[in-house]
């Protein structure tokens, strides 16, 4: 309980003892943002990992090499993640449910695999950014944009067309919505996401291999995701927040820990089974009769 | 990479001796996604401690022959009913009470992955973490030669062992009383109910099958890589099992089985031409490639619904 009698009377003590786990929070908030986005459009996607290596990759080796100044490159990075997430998403999104999951997740590993065999990448010894900057102001920074961007698109036609999506695809492609296109967009950009997470993660790190984007990882960020609740923007944060922070906070159970932490996943799973805070159902509200969006 | 990277890559030796390696890894790969899919095709659910019962299968047989002292094939039995009991808790523990609640399908993604987790970490300080093998003078250390062919005894094992084992599992599913109420309760529980199947058993003993499976996958596997510890399940037992199970169509016994094999020739191909490091990459490039092209699966069992 020392985590928390820390944070309420000593809280600059605090930041300075968890400033690592604090960056880490933020990060991990971007990262299960990035799956909200595909599980809002109503697809299980676990290329997130994948692009997160992309992001972060691109990043360090343009600013390794290309000497570019890292805030540039990180957003070139989050790019090429979004550019590569087309000539992938295009093929795959036409499958659903388990066979979507596996054909993603089948990518991060041919991420890895391909990281690992290129020379210029480190290949399994992984790169050192000399030069990077553990300042938690980016990752919080775009955090604060990305989450009111994403909580104002609820009542956009886009926000609800994903809905839409999400609830009956069919029957939102009779209602003129083109499915194919919205869930395109909402892959390309939870890629442009996680790619930018990635790259901030590295710049944070200072250090980043292959171990940063297995597929432990990819799970951790759905179990955020799902564990907070995918019926508002606001789940995937305390989420991701909650079980990042837990291992700390229960850190008294020592080599314990992770079975402490299973049981409390297990137990809020079973009590609160929409999301620690998706207390309405997680479904949409009845759409308002509205006009309908152009075929 | 993690240590099952070198199941099947990583290989030394002549064209038929890699491919014999590729179908020994393909072995352990179809026992391990025999199990899975059959919950995945009762329950529409993936039980993500599948990896780790797998593990405990062969931590439990290194004990009991170790530490115990029991004849190895007795050890395989004991450790085999265990992980069976192992597969009731797991469905009284992550999958019932969220079927009472009527709780989301993604909810049971999330227990079992507590369960694994618990499992690894129980495992790991009773067991430590480092990597055990079991001693040579346990069965299955000889070979038989075949020609300039050696065929290591536990790898021997691995082949019958899984082939006997998924088609004794087909033929319970297809062709007896308890498999037509295991096919019911796959097609639709309420219905099941309604024609006076109770559920909750038919579903407790399909966890109970499926966790037997996965460790005796687990035991086999620990024996034939010399390489028994709690992580061994993680990553790229679990991952590959998955890709197994979609390649081979959810829920299908035979499919499984046979993209067990394909996966294991596929990457001992890539090893071979590719050079070890790819291999694990090439295998989930073609899976990638298949799933695009045929996206039911190669031998399609029932088309799945939202996961």
């Amino acid at each position: 309980m020392q985590f928390f009698t820390q944070l309420l009377t000593d809280p600059l003590g605090f930041y300075r003892a968890h400033q690592l786990l604090l960056a880490q929070v933020g990060i991990n908030a971007l990262l299960t943002l990035s799956m909200y986005i595909t599980l809002r459009a109503g697809m299980l996607t676990l290329a997130n990992v994948g692009f997160m290596a992309v992001g972060a990759y691109t990043s360090v080796l343009l600013h390794l090499h290309g000497h570019l100044p890292l805030a540039l490159t990180v957003l070139v990075g989050a790019l090429a993640a979004g550019l590569l997430a087309l000539p992938i998403g295009i093929p795959t999104l036409r499958l659903s449910g388990v066979f979507l999951a596996i054909a993603t997740i089948g990518f991060g590993q041919v991420v890895v695999a391909a990281i690992l065999n290129v020379p210029i990448t480190g290949e399994g010894r992984g790169l050192t950014i000399p030069d990077a900057s553990s300042s938690l102001l980016p990752a919080y920074l775009s955090l604060v944009v990305v989450v009111y961007v994403l909580w104002r698109l609820r009542r956009t036609r886009l926000g609800m067309a994903w809905d839409a999506i999400r609830e009956d695809a069919p029957a939102a492609e009779a209602q003129g919505i083109d499915v194919a296109r919205y869930r395109l967009l909402a892959f390309v950009l939870g890629a442009v996401l996680a790619g930018y997470a990635g790259a901030l993660e590295a710049r944070i790190n200072f250090f980043i291999d292959t171990s940063l984007y297995s597929f432990q990882r990819v799970v951790g960020v759905l179990v955020f995701a799902v564990f907070g609740g995918i019926g508002r923007v606001a789940g995937p944060l305390v989420g991701s927040a909650t079980l990042t922070a837990l291992p700390e906070i229960i850190r008294f159970a020592r080599q314990y820990r992770d079975t402490v932490y299973g049981v409390i996943l297990i137990a809020l799973v079973i009590f609160r089974p929409r999301g620690l805070i998706g207390g309405r159902t997680g479904r949409a509200r009845p759409a308002p009769p509205r006009e309908r969006a152009p075929s | 990479m993690g240590p099952g990277a070198a199941l099947a890559a990583g290989v030394t030796g002549s064209l038929p001796a890699q491919a014999l390696n590729g179908i020994f890894a393909g072995s352990i790969y179809a026992l391990f996604a025999v199990g899975y899919t059959l919950v995945f095709g009762v329950l529409d659910i993936l039980n993500l401690a599948h990896s780790a019962v797998f593990m405990l299968g062969a931590v439990f047989a290194y004990g009991l022959v170790v530490a115990v002292g029991v004849p190895f094939w007795l050890a395989v039995l004991l450790a085999t009913l265990a992980c069976a009991a192992i597969g009731f808790g797991i469905e009284l523990v992550a999958f019932r009470p969220l079927r009472r609640r009527g709780a989301p399908p993604i909810g049971a993604l999330l227990t079992s992955i507590g369960l694994a987790l618990i499992f690894v970490n129980l495992t790991e300080v009773r067991f430590g973490a480092n990597s055990q093998r079991f001693p040579e003078r346990v069965a299955l250390s000889g070979a038989l030669r075949l020609g300039s062919l050696v065929l290591p005894d536990a790898k021997v094992a691995s082949l019958v062992l899984s082939l006997a084992l998924a088609a004794a599992l087909g033929y319970v599913v297809r062709r007896t009383r308890t498999g037509r109420a295991i096919r019911a309760v796959a097609e639709n529980p309420k219905a099941a109910q309604l024609m006076g199947i109770d559920v909750d058993a038919v579903i407790a003993w399909t966890l109970v099958v499926s966790s037997a499976l996965g460790a005796v996958a687990g035991i086999l596997y620990g024996l034939s890589q010399a390489d028994v510890n709690p992580f061994m399940g993680r990553d790229q037992i679990e991952l590959k099992g998955l890709a197994v199970i979609v390649l081979g169509g959810m829920g299908s016994i035979p499919g499984a089985v046979l993209a067990g094999y394909l996966l294991g020739l596929a990457e001992v191909a890539a090893a071979v031409f590719l050079g070890s490091n790819i291999s694990s990459g090439v295998a989930f490039a073609m899976l990638f490639v298949a799933l695009v092209a045929v996206p039911g699966g190669l031998l399609r069992g029932r088309t799945a619904r939202r996961v």
